[in-house]
This record gives structure tokens, C-alpha cells and sequence, in this order.
């Protein structure tokens, strides 16, 4: 039992090492060279190397990232309850959402960049636009979803729409809001490094994509290495903070079994 | 005694694809004090008898009068329990329990300078059907009939005019039902409160109430009012006599029919 639970705990590094140790043996077995695919050694050099601008870098990405995300989640959690508050609401804006949502957000940089020139605030609102959706979709989802007994309970109780909203609306919307965090702040980074590599002098997006010019190949992979740490670290964030606010809608044994 | 629940020629059909009558014709009338329960074939408008009389719908035809005021709105001095629990998992049994106080006035506006006086009701109702020490659980951490009683205290705490039970007691298993008939009963007694229990178990219907309605199939009216005059307060024991199988036979001939 002890020793299962020991390889549990150690298999997500084991899995890792794993792959990296595949992936540098298959460079030399098949002679892959450098250029097309850099064995995870010289990735390690280039983050040596470069610490320097991958550091400040990766900061920016981060930076632009969060405040985007974070204006994803004020507008996405009002945006959610006043289509959740109102049918009219709902189905006014729900066509408009999922045709706004299907436009693929890379095609609305040109226009970003048009209007706010090139730099941090097109990364900033690509981030924003790219990640309220879910938030949206899930808080509305929430409201939607009360159960109609416990309404009734409420209302014979002479309860207003606004205390049913207080009462259990949103308490039991939360689940659903702090689940589309863990969706909506992985969006945010695609949204700062795509808008970053085609518009911006700052940022990984940029930083790879400069790399890739002067055929840097281990520092291209170094800047992937980079924001798959920060996407990693961010979606734990996320996902602590769920636990946290959400314990009681967490009983069930088998997400964890 | 006067009315004090009165469904007039009450036609009622729900929005939506068939727009079939639900309830036809509905006439009941209940007492103040008086404990009724309502029995008939499953999906005959039981529930929807119960969301006319507190508001939660409105009638196509006919009038629904609750203390001699025509209903068209909630009406706000209703408990209600139904046969799902519909505690919140976020809220302690004693946090469940309080949350009609912070919607009813005058106890809302109180709720701050009076939490202490409430919680401590609160504690009492749950010490009177068995929960005593209970409080501090999640519901989750309860036992059905545990979430039952706690659902139950939930429609009392605000000392309603109207109980509304829908089918509080169909999940749990016989004992365990039998015990709450008893805290029903008692709870009844001492307050005097207006019951209104929708039931599928003539027993339970007997064993607890005055008067005792039967509806018809779909589209549902009242087809049969029977007055149980066996004497209160009642034991458990009654419900093995002759006189009280006889009831529930009797009502029971009502209900076959009812289906045919
Ligand atoms: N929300 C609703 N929308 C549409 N039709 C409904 C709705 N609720 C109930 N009905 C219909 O109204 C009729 C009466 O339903 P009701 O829930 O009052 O039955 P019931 O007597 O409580 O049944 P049961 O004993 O099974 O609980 C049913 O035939 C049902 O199909
Ligand atoms: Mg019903």
C-alpha cells in the first residue's frame, strides 16, 4: 500500500526524466541533427546561455498573461451571471458568444495591433479574449442548473430573484467558475504568446520566434521548455485555489482514486 | 374553524409543448389548524396542487385563497419540505436551518443583532427531532433520514402558517419513516400549524391526518374527502387496529378506481 502510494507520488518525475532520457537517446541512435531536433542537453546549454533574456522574457509573458486572465475573470464572472440572471439575456447574447468564440483569436491581432499598435496590449487582450469564454459558459451553466425544489423552497419563502441568486446562485455556481480557471488560464497563455510572436518586440512568442531567425533551434525549444513550466505552474495555482474554495463539491472519491 | 387553503374550480396546464390540463376543476378547501393529506395515482397533480396553494403557479381558471387573500404571488408564509432533502452542501446543518431567516422578515433584518437567539432555535427544533449535537455536520455527513429531519426543521424554523409536505418521508425506509410520522405529529400538535402532506402511503395519510383527499387520473380533481376521526393524539399502535385498516382499505378501493 505504502510502496503504491510512494510510486504515485514519484511517477509524474519519474515519467518526465523518462522522457527527456527517450528523447536524448533517440537523438544519438538515430543521429538527429541539432537543427532539426535538439537532444534535452543542449535545450539545458541554451538555458545557460541565454538565462538572461529567457528570464526577462518569460517574466513579461507571465505578466501580460495574468493580467489578461485576470480581466477574463472580472468580465467573464459578469458577463456569466447576467446571462445566468435573465432568459432574455441568455438568449440574446448566447448566439453572439459562440459566434464570437468560434472566430479564431489570431485573426483579430491585425485589428488589436491597428488599434492599440504593437507591443503589450494586443498580447494583453488576445490573452483576455481568448479566456472569458469558458468562464462565461460555466458560471451561466451554475445558474442555470439550480435545482427548481430548492427555488421553490426559496420562493414560498418570498424570496426576490436577488436572494436566490445570493443564497444559492452563486455559492453553487463557484465549483463551475473555479473548474473554467484551470481552462481559462491555459487559453490565456496561447492568446499572450500568439499575439507575442506576431506583434510584439517583447515576450517567449517573441524571443522563439527571433530565435527561430537566426536558427537558435535549442533556444526555440528552450522558450517551449519555459512556458510549459509557467502553464504547469499556473494550472496547479489554479487548481490548489479550487480545492480550496470549493471542498465541499470535492467529496467524491473518484477524481481522486 | 374557517378555510384557510381554498383552491375554487382551479384549472391549471404548465407552459410548454402539451398544453394538456395538469389539474381540472380543483376545489379543495383546509382549516386553519387542520392537518390534510392528499393521496391519488402518481402524475394525477398532487405536486402542482401544492405549487398552486403556495403561489409558485397560477391558475388558468379558478381561484386559489391563502388567509383569505387571493393568491398572485409566493406567498411567504409557507414551509415547504419535499422528497429530495435540497439542503445546500456548502452550508453547515446549521447554516441550512438558518437560511429562512435571513430571507423572511422581520427575522432577515434581525438576523445580525438576534444570531445567537437564532441559532439557538435552530438548535432546539434539531434537538426535537433527534439531532441533537448535529449541527456543526455538512449535510453530505448526514444520513438520509438524517437530511429528512434536518429538511424538515428547515420548513419550521421561521414558524410558518402553512406546512407543505410533498412526499417528505418516500425515500426512507420504514422505521425510520415511522419515527418522523411521530415528530410530525407531535411538532403538529404543539403549534397547531396548518399541514398540507401529499403522500403516496395511505398509512401515513391516515396515521396523520383529519381529513384525508383523494384525486382523480390526470387531469386531477378531488374525488373523494374522507374525515379520520379516530382519536388524537394517536399512537403508533392505532395503525394496528381494525379501525384504521378498515380506512385504509377504504381509501384504498378509492385509488383503484381512481386509476381505472
Ligand atoms: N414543470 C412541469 N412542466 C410541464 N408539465 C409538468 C410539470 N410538472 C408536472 N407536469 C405535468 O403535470 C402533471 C401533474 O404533475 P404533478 O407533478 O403534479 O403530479 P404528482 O401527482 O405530484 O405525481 P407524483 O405522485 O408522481 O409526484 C403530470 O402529468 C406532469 O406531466
Ligand atoms: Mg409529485
Amino acid at each position: 500500500m505504502n510502496r503504491t502510494n510512494l510510486l504515485i507520488k514519484a511517477s509524474p518525475w519519474l515519467f518526465t526524466i523518462g522522457l527527456f532520457v527517450v528523447w536524448e537517446a533517440a537523438v544519438y541512435i538515430f543521429k538527429i541533427p541539432v537543427f532539426f531536433l535538439p537532444p534535452p542537453t543542449a535545450i539545458a546549454q541554451a538555458f545557460v546561455d541565454y538565462s538572461g533574456p529567457l528570464a526577462r522574457n518569460s517574466w513579461i509573458t507571465l505578466q501580460t498573461t495574468l493580467i489578461g486572465f485576470a480581466l477574463a475573470v472580472g468580465f467573464g464572472m459578469l458577463l456569466g451571471l447576467l446571462v445566468g440572471w435573465s432568459r432574455a439575456m441568455y438568449a440574446g447574447l448566447y448566439p453572439l458568444m459562440i459566434g464570437f468564440n468560434a472566430i479564431p483569436k489570431v485573426a483579430l491581432v491585425p485589428i488589436l495591433v491597428l488599434w492599440f499598435g504593437i507591443g503589450f496590449v494586443p498580447a494583453v487582450l488576445t490573452a483576455f479574449l481568448i479566456s472569458f469564454f469558458p468562464i462565461v459558459v460555466n458560471v451561466a451553466t451554475g445558474l442555470a442548473t439550480i435545482e427548481p425544489e430548492l427555488e421553490d423552497v426559496l420562493k414560498a419563502l418570498g424570496a426576490s430573484k436577488l436572494d436566490i441568486m445570493r443564497k444559492v446562485g452563486i455559492p453553487r455556481t463557484l465549483p463551475y467558475f473555479f473548474g473554467s480557471l484551470k481552462v481559462a488560464i491555459t487559453l490565456a497563455f496561447v492568446g499572450s504568446v500568439i499575439s507575442e510572436s506576431v506583434a510584439s518586440n517583447y515576450g517567449i512568442g517573441n524571443l522563439m520566434l527571433q530565435a527561430q531567425a537566426q536558427f537558435q533551434v535549442p533556444l526555440i525549444f528552450a522558450g517551449l521548455v519555459v512556458l510549459a513550466i509557467e502553464g504547469i505552474a499556473m494550472y496547479a495555482a489554479m487548481a490548489i485555489l479550487e480545492r480550496r474554495m470549493t471542498g465541499w463539491a470535492q467529496r467524491s472519491g473518484f477524481a481522486q482514486a | 374553524m374557517s378555510a384557510f387553503v381554498t383552491l375554487e374550480g382551479v384549472d391549471h396546464a404548465y407552459a410548454g409543448a402539451n398544453s394538456a390540463l395538469a389539474v381540472e376543476g380543483l376545489s379543495i378547501s383546509v382549516n386553519q389548524g387542520e392537518f390534510a393529506a392528499v393521496v391519488g395515482p402518481s402524475g394525477c397533480g398532487k405536486s402542482t396542487l401544492m405549487k398552486l396553494a403556495t403561489g409558485l403557479q397560477f391558475p388558468r381558471a379558478g381561484t386559489v385563497t391563502v388567509a383569505g387573500e387571493k393568491v398572485t404571488k409566493p406567498v411567504k408564509i409557507a414551509g415547504m419540505a419535499f422528497q429530495a432533502p435540497t439542503l445546500l452542501p456548502w452550508r453547515t446543518t446549521l447554516d441550512n436551518l438558518l437560511l429562512p431567516l435571513e430571507i423572511v422578515e422581520p427575522y432577515r433584518s434581525q438576523m445580525r443583532s438576534r444570531k445567537v437567539e437564532f441559532a439557538a432555535r435552530a438548535r432546539n427544533l434539531l434537538t426535537s427531532v433527534g439531532l441533537r449535537d448535529q449541527g456543526e455536520k455538512f449535510p453530505w455527513e448526514l444520513s438520509g433520514g438524517m437530511q429528512q429531519r434536518t429538511s424538515l426543521c428547515r420548513a419550521l424554523i421561521h414558524e410558518p402558517q402553512l406546512l407543505m409536505l410533498d412526499e417528505p418521508f418516500g425515500a426512507l425506509d420504514a422505521f425510520t419513516r415511522e419515527e418522523l410520522w411521530c415528530v410530525i405529529r407531535d411538532l403538529q400538535a404543539a403549534s397547531k400549524i396548518t399541514v398540507i402532506l401529499v403522500t403516496h402511503d395511505l398509512r401515513e395519510a391516515v396515521f396523520l391526518a383529519d381529513r384525508v383527499f383523494v384525486m382523480s387520473q390526470r387531469p386531477g380533481r378531488i374525488v373523494v374527502e374522507r374525515k379520520i376521526d379516530l382519536p388524537r393524539p394517536r399512537d403508533l399502535e392505532v395503525t394496528f387496529t381494525s379501525a384504521f385498516t378498515d380506512i385504509v382499505h377504504e381509501l384504498r378501493s378509492h385509488i383503484v378506481k381512481a386509476r381505472q
